[in-house]
């Protein structure tokens, strides 16, 4: 029993945290211009945050961490040249599982 | 129509999911707890990384008070998830609040994807939202009936969704006249991880590269509420 009402306040947390901002400015109350323009220009800062925390592993070295840095920047590249987003996350993660058991 | 724009965006998600909620609900049976605890956690919590920092809590009988915190530190970045898709989702109605539970990492990237002037924009994020909750929970339920008897070695497929981040943020920095962001956002999260470390850095850096955006500002408009 315990193990689910733990659970369940993990659960209610979480959705706390993603609902504050529609609690905050529920009904008419507005965002504030600043914060509005936060939220529209965040998303490319969040973006490379996110990019960092999903190769975050590599500050415990070794070949997975080169592996990640190896494999992200062939992606960057690779969409930066066809811009197929398909074509780069197949390729980028095929290079990744290769060099894995490679390197 | 928008089912199959939804389906074609969720994919990374797709795979990212299947990889990483399967070894979310093998732990989950290896710390001893049933396909249906896994589900139980991956429908009402649906958090990826803190997912797993919670097996250890539920089996190391940690407290209330430190589940409650480790949450609120883990997951308060979604907290500026919202910011982006506030307006949008309380046009949603109903489904404001299935928005709101979904809304992960992976879902917010994608949503930055979407065609602005699509007409069926709301339901394609719907859908997105849907199916890659879906995808969870089907791979919790998998990997903690079957994980063990698996007979590949997919170590390494979930490099899909650092790979998803990094097309779109590929996207934005050509789409986007200015590139404070992104650069900004790159090297606070290194700077952030180096100081802070692996496990608590993102908060940190966040807040810290909100700060610079606010700090940086538009040019100051004149006679527009009176913060100093």
């Amino acid at each position: 029993m315990r193990t689910y009402t733990l659970i369940l306040v993990a659960a209610l947390v979480t959705f706390s945290l993603r609902a504050l901002p529609f609690v905050i400015f529920s009904g008419q109350r507005t965002m504030p211009a600043w914060l509005e323009r936060l939220g529209q220009t965040l998303p490319p800062a969040i973006m490379a945050v996110l990019v960092v925390y999903s190769l975050r592993d590599t500050v415990d070295g070794g070949s997975a961490a080169a592996a990640g840095l190896i494999a992200a920047l062939v992606t960057a590249l690779l969409h930066k040249w066809r811009h197929s987003t398909f074509l780069s996350i197949i390729a980028g993660t095929g290079l990744y599982m290769l060099l894995l058991r490679l390197l | 129509m928008a089912f199959k724009t939804a389906f074609q965006k969720s994919l990374p998600i797709f795979f990212s999911y299947l990889f990483v909620g399967m070894a979310y609900g093998l732990m989950m049976n290896e710390a001893g707890y049933a396909w249906y605890t896994a589900l139980f956690t991956s429908f009402t919590v649906y958090s990826g990384a803190f997912q797993f920092v919670l097996i250890t809590f539920l089996s190391g009988g940690a407290s209330y008070l430190t589940v409650a915190l480790t949450a609120l530190l883990m997951n308060s970045r979604q907290t500026f998830y919202s910011l982006t898709f506030l307006e949008e989702f309380k046009a949603m109605g109903r489904r404001k609040l299935y928005m709101i539970h979904t809304m992960s990492d992976e879902t917010y990237a994608v949503n930055c994807t979407l065609d602005r002037e699509d007409p069926a924009r709301k339901d394609i994020m719907f859908l997105v939202a849907l199916l890659s909750r879906l995808y969870w929970m089907g791979a919790s339920v998998i990997g903690a009936v079957l994980g063990q008897v698996l007979p590949f070695d997919l170590t390494g497929i979930d490099f899909c969704m650092t790979a998803l981040f990094i097309t779109i943020l590929v996207d934005q920095w050509d789409k986007r006249k200015s590139h404070f962001e992104p650069i900004a956002g790159g090297l606070v999260g290194v700077l952030c991880l180096l100081v802070f470390g692996k496990q608590s850095f993102i908060l940190p850096a966040l807040l810290l590269v909100s700060g610079l955006i606010l700090l940086r500002g538009q040019p100051r408009k004149t006679g527009k509420e009176g913060s100093a």
